[in-house]
């Protein structure tokens, strides 16, 4: 959104920066204090925010104890089990639940989330840290330009099956944190850290690192 | 104002200058840009995407030529600190040039020093999905620049300091609707088309006063209920039939005629939407003043291939057949160089031939001009279909250029090129992508024993037949092509990261320097101070680096690290 606009003509206004959950390393804290000052003051420069459809807490960031209902197809909606986890993959596309309201956080697509099953043998050892039996989870919303992350196939620089987002090709290994093997990805997926809630999936903490693309400057 | 009021304002003022980052200027006697130099440009500038309205991307100097180009040499260069595919040329007004970068950002340059007057950082939104994550330029009108955005924005900027004037939101980019194309002046409006062919949009072009930002007029590229040509398509087909119009158009200044292309059906396979589906893979007649679409032709019919339409047709003035013609001049993505006639109420069929092999046609109506579709190179539901060439079609959205010294057409041309899908029906979801099959489905392969893949090539308009030909072994060509009055073709393209020049007569290499990146961008050429000089933006990605991501994998020898980041490149004689 401008901010010396002198009309506005948005039939709505966009909130163009949402709250880190965890700023990346290149990401200084006064950077991070001038772009808050500046997205503050110049929410004051364009038309009032659009009066909300979704119900709170759509938008917010997965948090400790949020559930995971499945994001697509036929089971839309429905709680994952360790069970729905496919062993090697394909991986499962989840949003997080707040169990207290029931409110499934799908209003920003920032919050689409992987889960995949792997041989925890596989797993390094911080990977390994954030997993339960092998079921570790990551942002679905490639580093590079944003598109969603959807293909489960062999890597174009290895034997092994990885993450690849279709748009310019940038491909994950989720077996060491989802760092970037091939491709334009400035750097890995923002990994979720996972635990069991009875038999169901459930968020243990943030977001690690920076979810979503890159913006220079 | 209370001082509370006062204070805050202040505030906000100091705050959105950081936001802007406005770093130097303003710039000092600003030449203001108006319909008569927009129609008339001096040679010395380049003031429109492709530098006059008949879309030639032709430069009338001559100080380079072919005699002395071999001393060409980088006077400046200037890192844009942005990745990913820089495609806009620079645009030169009088001594001062503007560049548009990937990421939403516009810098101002002294044309002959490199030094920056400004630089505009669009704050893009977290949660923006990119699939073409460029710009193809500003547009200029009187004292201003304007940049339609990847989130869906048309901005005006005041050229002199680059402080945003207006922001209209066009669409919801959360819909999967963005820009990427320069926009197009005419008579004080500011013309767009939307970009999202690949997300079930339904296209349109539209027009803001260049003023305020006032939206002027809107129109769908698909026509709606009670609309011409809503009866080529079947049921709601339409509402989400593509149709996406993301490349400038040309203007006909004589009879006021803007001529934009259109892009693909959606989704791909044709029989997801049965019928011819106007007005996808088309160019539309427009009126600049209301949008009123004064008559189109279309390409190809039903399109199954991603076959875009967009780069609009080349106005050029032929003799053949024994007549003059006021010609329309395509080298279209289906792989068919399309020579059309435009009159004040219809668009006549003259010619067309395939410039690059094709399996898909199996020849053209003479009368009509449609293409005969052969069913076996056809993508389906249910079955994987092949079909030369690939998505990215014989030439995709780089520009041809036309030399009004040689009369040659210079085509930025790849072959050798096969591609491949299984049809898939899957939901929509707004914002997603929705393409008839699975991303990771989409093939390109290469032609077994082929010896070469990108081909400049120069085309007789008049004639149909080709003059030369420069075949590039191990890499595609994905750059447009600036022609000059002094015989030259410059053109980037290569995955080699090489800018080269060849004689427009002969297709000699003359010329060729090594630079940072893959150049996509678009070569211009202006004068300051008796000097010519050659600017282009080097900076590889979007589609050049998926044909590179995709002809490593063909395990032919080709090396896949073409290094990305902008620089603008700026060349003049060694003196």
């Amino acid at each position: 959104m401008s901010c010396a606009s002198l009309n506005n003509n948005s039939s709505s206004s966009e909130s163009s920066a949402e709250p880190e959950v965890d700023a990346g390393p290149e990401q200084t804290r006064r950077t991070l204090l001038l772009g808050a000052l500046a997205t503050t003051a110049c929410l004051g420069c364009s038309t009032p925010a659009r009066a909300g459809e979704d119900p709170p807490g759509s938008d917010e960031r997965p948090q400790k104890g949020d559930l995971l209902v499945f994001s697509e197809g036929d089971r839309e909606g429905k709680l994952i089990t360790a069970a729905d986890v496919p062993p090697g993959g394909p991986p499962v596309h989840a949003w997080p639940k707040d169990p207290k309201t029931s409110v499934v956080r799908n209003a920003s697509r920032l919050n689409e989330i992987l889960i995949i099953r792997l041989d925890p043998a596989e797993l390094d050892e911080k990977t390994r840290a954030r997993a339960v039996d092998g079921i570790i989870a990551y942002s679905a919303i490639c580093s590079h330009a944003g598109c969603p992350v959807t293909a489960w196939v062999k890597s174009d620089v290895g034997d092994k099956d990885v993450f690849k987002c279709m748009c310019h090709n940038s491909e994950y290994d989720p077996r060491v944190g989802a760092q970037v093997v091939f491709g334009p990805a400035p750097r890995r997926l923002a990994a979720l850290p996972l635990e069991l809630a009875d038999t169901s999936l459930s968020v243990a903490g943030n977001f690690i690192g920076k979810v979503g693309g890159v913006q220079p400057g | 104002m209370t001082r509370k009021q006062w204070y805050l304002s202040g505030f906000v003022a100091f705050t959105c200058l950081a936001a802007n980052a406005a770093i130097a200027g303003p710039i000092e006697n600003y030449a203001p840009v108006t319909q008569q130099r927009l129609e008339n440009p001096e040679p010395s500038n380049w003031m429109l995407y492709r530098r006059t309205y008949d879309g030639q991307g032709y430069s009338p100097l001559d100080q380079i030529n072919t005699s002395n180009v071999k001393n060409l040499t980088p006077v400046w260069t200037f890192a844009t600190g942005v990745v990913e595919g820089h495609e806009a040329p620079p645009i030169v007004n009088n001594g001062v040039m503007f560049v548009a970068t990937p990421m939403g950002q516009v810098i101002a340059l002294n044309a002959k020093t490199g030094d920056e007057y400004w630089r505009y950082k669009r704050q893009l939104p977290d949660d923006l999905f990119q699939l073409h994550p460029t710009s193809r330029g500003v547009g200029l009108w009187e004292d201003k620049l304007y940049l339609a955005t990847t989130d869906d924005h048309v901005v005006a900027l005041d050229a002199k300091t680059g402080k945003v004037v207006w922001d209209t939101k066009v669409q919801d980019y959360k819909k999967g609707q963005y820009m990427t194309l320069m926009p197009l002046v005419v008579e004080g409006k500011v013309i767009v088309g939307g970009s999202g062919g690949e997300f079930g949009v339904r296209g349109y072009v539209a027009a803001f006063d260049a003023k305020d930002g006032k939206e002027l007029w809107r129109t769908y590229t698909i026509p709606g209920e009670g609309e011409p040509g809503h009866d080529t398509w079947q049921g709601d087909d339409w509402k989400n039939g593509g149709g996406s119009a993301w490349m400038t158009g040309n203007y006909d200044k004589d009879t006021k005629t803007i001529y934009w292309g259109v892009g693909n059906a959606a989704p791909w396979p044709g029989e997801m939407h049965p019928g011819d589906n106007l007005y996808t893979s088309s160019v539309l007649a427009l009126d600049p003043s209301n949008g009123k679409i004064k008559t189109h032709h279309q390409y190809h019919q039903n399109d199954s291939w991603d076959w875009d339409e967009v780069d609009a047709p080349m106005l050029v003035d032929l003799q053949r057949d024994g007549r003059s013609i006021k010609s329309l001049i395509h080298p279209g993505r289906d792989a068919i160089f399309w020579v059309l006639e435009r009159t004040p109420t219809k668009i006549n069929y003259v010619a067309g031939w395939p410039f690059v092999s094709t399996d898909v046609w199996k020849g053209i109506e003479p009368e009509s001009g449609k293409p005969i579709v052969d069913p076996a190179h056809k993508p389906v539901v249910g079955k994987r279909v092949e079909f030369c060439p690939s998505l990215w079609g014989g030439k995709d959205w780089p520009s041809a250029a036309y030399s009004q010294k040689t009369g040659l057409v210079y085509v930025p041309a790849n072959e050798n090129f096969c591609g491949g899908f299984t049809g898939e029906k899957l939901p929509l979801k707004p914002g997603e992508l929705w393409l008839g099959t699975k991303p990771e489905d989409i093939g390109l392969k290469t032609k077994p024993g082929a010896d070469h893949f990108g081909e400049l090539q120069a085309w007789d308009p008049a004639t149909g037949k080709k003059v030369w030909q420069h075949n590039f072994p191990k890499s595609q060509l994905f750059g447009s092509v600036t022609a000059t009055a002094g015989d030259l073709v410059f053109v980037g393209g290569t995955n080699d990261r090489n800018f080269r020049a060849f004689n427009a007569k002969t297709g000699e290499l003359l010329w060729e320097q090594k630079t940072n990146s893959g150049i996509m961008g678009m070569p211009s050429s202006y004068e300051i101070d008796g000097t010519q000089y050659i600017a282009i933006q080097s900076g590889w990605g979007v589609d050049a680096q998926r044909i590179q991501d995709a002809l490593v994998t063909n395990n032919i020898g080709i090396e896949s690290n073409v290094p990305q980041g902008g620089v603008i490149w700026v060349f003049a004689l060694k003196k």
